[in-house]
């Protein structure tokens, strides 16, 4: 297998988009939204249940779509949890650098949870594959509108 | 000894297979020689767009390099020269589609803009409660301006069923023809499933009814010889690009009597008699649905690509591509877990198929890297995804200048996107 591949579909992503984490829908969501890419299909609903103080109490996902855009739903589901809305749209500005920034080093920017990005840096590999970034930032996308209160988002 | 030029010339109309000579065929096109990531480009995604020979290439080019100017203007000579040249290839188009005069053949940009323009000047005129039947395989330009019509004039829009195996339900179809029914808006080939559907048929049928049809025929023409008296079509669409011409450049085919009864799509420059700000008098048809200066060079394009078209003979390019589609299904069949879409009798060569497990947008980025150009989603054909229970497909889409061993390359690298996902 060639390297930019190997580096894209690394063992962690197979692994998510093979058994995506907390692919639910928590009853208690106040937040939801549909992302959707109308490129290749692929759509993902995510539900925020953030709690009196304003923190992600809760974070989920249903949807369906290519291994790239499953894994990341999956893995921001992971790091958003106890995260504030303000620190949610940070670690998705950073990560969006992640994936489209060529020698974009993690060590010169300044972010509360270092350790969230060192574990979503394994979706850098999108970087070579400049069509495959919306798959790997459209549950981002769906999560900064489920915050914003619009009940749909593209990537386009 | 024979050159490949004296070759094909001396072969003109033999239009047996024979005479096919896909390497020859290869050789014209000059993106053929190109790599991707460092291997050898095998195009499959002809049914999106095809490439372009070298004669459509130098045409445009001797065009914009020696007798460039408008069209339908000048009493100069160039414009002069030049209209007789674009009108020369509606001659070509009547003759490529045997329609029975040039002023049936009316130019657009492509099928959508010429489904639009019939959805407007001849859909009109329709009214709240008249149907327009479709089926479930369009492609999004033959559903949505029927959508746009039905919010326009309130008119039923019918849909005929897809079957299981990829077939026209002609029995649904039939069933649906009533009394209410205006217009039937049909593809001839579907560019998903491949399927040809049974246009003589549904023609007549509809007929009976007393009802007219337009028929999609972007993935058509390009596939054998389309005979629009023979089917005895009433609209026939069908765009450049997709058959080795470029784009810009696409194609009405309407019944006189049809298109001499409508009134103009688009206002502007060329599509006139006179114009005053009390009134203002049309041109006939063709050119009073050609408003504006019109894709010049794309026409003398599209000219070229008929000729080398011609000059191959499209019986001879429908049994190349009978052979590659026989070996592409038996060989891709054989991929485990491998699923194909569509397996009417009657298809073109266009496969579709989606693997156990592994998204389409997956397959497409790995076999990219092995020089495989494939297209990858929902084609614009969503409701055809959803009718099959499935987001994408994955399809490969084949051209006059395919080989068989690169549907054994795309096999092959199919089997290393099953290595990945294990």
């Amino acid at each position: 297998m060639d390297d930019l591949l190997r580096d894209l579909y690394q063992e962690v992503i197979l692994d998510h988009g093979k058994h995506p984490r907390n692919h639910r829908h928590p009853p208690g969501a106040n937040h939801q939204a549909r992302g959707y890419n109308p490129l290749c299909g692929d759509q993902v609903t995510i539900y925020l249940e953030t709690d009196a103080g304003g923190r992600i109490a809760d974070v989920a996902f249903e949807g369906k779509g290519c291994a790239i855009s499953i894994a990341s739903a999956s893995m921001m589901t992971e790091v958003l949890r106890g995260k504030t809305e303000a620190e949610a749209r940070r670690l998705f500005e950073v990560f969006h650098r992640l994936c489209t920034e060529d020698g974009f080093d993690l060590e010169q920017v300044e972010i509360a949870d270092r350790e969230a990005l060192e574990r979503l840096q394994v979706l850098s590999g999108v970087r070579a594959f400049p069509v495959r970034v919306k798959c790997a930032t459209l549950a981002w996308h769906a999560m900064t509108a489920a915050l914003d209160g619009e009940a749909a988002t593209t990537t386009e | 000894m024979a050159t490949a030029e004296s070759l094909r010339t001396a072969l003109v109309g033999d239009n047996s297979v024979r005479a096919f000579d896909v390497e020859r065929v290869r050789a014209d096109f000059p993106v053929l020689r190109q790599s991707v990531h460092g291997k050898p480009l095998v195009y499959l995604d002809s049914g999106a767009s095809a490439q372009k020979p070298t004669a459509v290439l130098e045409a445009m080019d001797e065009v914009y390099r020696s007798c460039y100017a408008n069209v339908h203007r000048g009493a100069y000579y160039f414009s002069q020269h030049l209209t007789d040249r674009y009108e020369g290839v509606r001659a070509k188009v009547a003759r490529f589609l045997n329609a029975a005069s040039d002023q049936e053949i009316v130019f657009t940009r492509n099928v959508t803009e010429a489904i639009n323009l019939v959805a407007h000047s001849f859909g009109d005129k329709l009214a709240a409660g008249d149907e327009v039947i479709i089926s479930e395989m369009e492609h999004h330009a033959n559903i949505v301006p029927w959508q746009l019509l039905r919010d326009r004039r309130g008119i039923t829009l019918k849909v005929v069923p897809v079957a299981e195996d990829g077939s026209f339900r002609l029995d649904a179809y039939e069933s649906m023809l009533g009394p209410k029914t205006r217009l039937v808006a049909l593809t001839h080939v579907s560019n998903v499933l491949g399927t040809v559907t049974p246009m003589k048929e549904i023609i007549r049928l509809a007929h009976k009814a007393g009802v007219p049809v337009l028929v999609d025929g972007a993935q058509a023409v390009v596939h054998g010889k389309v005979d629009v008296r023979d089917l005895d079509a009433d609209f026939y669409a069908f765009t450049g690009h997709k058959l080795y011409g470029p784009t810009a450049i696409g194609v009405l085919y309407g019944k006189a009597e049809l298109l001499k009864a409508m009134p103009p799509f688009l206002g502007g420059g060329d599509m006139i008699r006179t114009v005053s700000f009390a009134e203002t008098t049309y041109a006939d048809p063709p050119h009073r649905f050609e408003a504006g200066t019109p894709p010049i060079v794309e026409a003398i394009g599209l000219g070229a690509a008929i000729d080398y078209v011609n000059a191959i003979g499209q019986d001879a390019i429908a049994a190349h591509e009978a052979g590659l589609l026989a070996h592409a299904t038996e060989r891709l069949s054989q991929v485990k877990g491998l699923t194909i879409i569509g397996t009417a009798k009657e298809k073109a060569a266009i496969i579709s198929f989606v693997l156990d497990g592994i998204h389409p947008h997956d397959i497409g980025t790995i076999v990219d890297r092995e020089g495989v150009a494939i297209r990858v989603g929902h084609h614009c054909a969503q409701p055809l995804m959803e009718r099959f229970g499935v987001p994408a497909t994955a399809r490969a889409s084949m051209g006059l200048y395919n080989t068989p061993g690169e549907i054994d390359v795309l096999a092959k690298a199919l089997e290393k996107v099953k290595d990945i996902f294990g």
